[in-house]
């Protein structure tokens, strides 16, 4: 990525965030982000190598995802609320460590489905040791197909957006 | 008239989501089960909440308020990464110190230096290179 693209993204960020518009307020995000575009430009998207197409299509892809894994929120929510509403959680609870390997290669990839488990409610994504993902969850329920061979339907969405696989 | 009704529907359930994880907060039995509950309140009710303050803010549309509704969208967008990496790190440090896990076959919740309960422990749930 050259140092413009880095530039343009902080320039955007800057109005956005000042919202005025004026010579003066303008020159100054020109500058500042100048400068950070200058010092840091490698680290916004470093290692980041393909072509510019691939990127914006990752994006629509991820965007897709981001929908999908709104409505997995909402579900797992409901779940949760009812969970620590009810009248004896012991009962229902049934926490427990999960254990799986990941099919998924890069570290980003791996980065968003942390995340991802971590985001839909009941599962906690505790450790990533090099492609091993130590998972805990609440219920039997909310692990879902985590627990199962093979990757579970989070991680084939994360690897369609990501490595081009089947969904 | 439709979008107030809209606003307070969204505000009155993120406000509710809020209260269930607090709730669950107080009423779990461990600190892993607790995370759960502190870390996933953000996720929805912060969505329902800020997105009836957009809603609330482009009732009467003009382009500072789109500004405005692009700032929240921004919090909205940071919290979806700060919330999860928050909870992994809190999570991940009590798993490195081996804060002691309730399970249903314990029963009980389990304390520090609390012999009884160590034997429950499933070893399970360390990796090797954690066990003493």
């Amino acid at each position: 990525m050259p140092p413009v693209f880095t530039f343009f993204v902080m320039m955007l960020f800057w109005t956005a965030l000042s919202g005025k518009f004026d010579l003066f307020h303008l020159g100054m995000g020109v500058i500042s982000s100048g400068l950070v575009a200058w010092l840091s430009h490698d680290l916004l998207f470093e290692g980041h190598t393909k072509k510019l197409g691939a990127t914006f299509k990752e994006i629509a892809c991820f965007l897709r995802y981001l929908l999908w894994l709104f409505g997995q929120i909402v579900l797992a929510n409901f779940h949760i609320a009812g969970l620590s509403l009810s009248l004896y959680p012991k009962k229902k609870l049934d926490p427990h460590i999960i254990k799986f390997k990941t099919s998924l290669k890069t570290d980003f990839a791996r980065f968003v489905l942390a995340n991802s488990i971590t985001l839909t409610p009941g599962t906690v994504s505790v450790r990533i040791e090099e492609d091993i993902f130590y998972v805990h969850a609440l219920t039997r329920r909310s692990a879902g197909d985590l627990a199962g061979d093979g990757p579970g339907e989070m991680e084939r969405w994360v690897a369609w957006v990501f490595e081009g696989g089947s969904r | 008239m439709i979008t107030d009704i809209l606003v307070i529907i969204a505000m009155l359930s993120g406000l509710l989501f809020f209260v269930a994880t607090t709730v669950g907060i107080i009423r779990f039995p461990d600190f892993y089960s607790r995370v759960h509950a502190a870390g996933k309140g953000d996720t929805l009710s912060t969505t329902l909440f800020l997105g009836g303050a957009i809603l609330f803010i482009m009732r009467d549309f003009s382009g500072e308020n789109l500004l405005t509704a692009g700032k929240l969208l921004l919090i909205v967008f940071y919290i979806f990464i700060a919330s999860p990496t928050a909870t992994h790190a809190i999570i991940d440090a009590g798993y490195e110190f081996r804060v002691p896990y309730w399970t249903r076959s314990s029963g009980k919740k389990g304390t520090e230096g609390d012999e009884e309960n160590e034997e429950n422990m499933d070893d399970g749930f360390y990796p090797d290179d954690l066990k003493g």
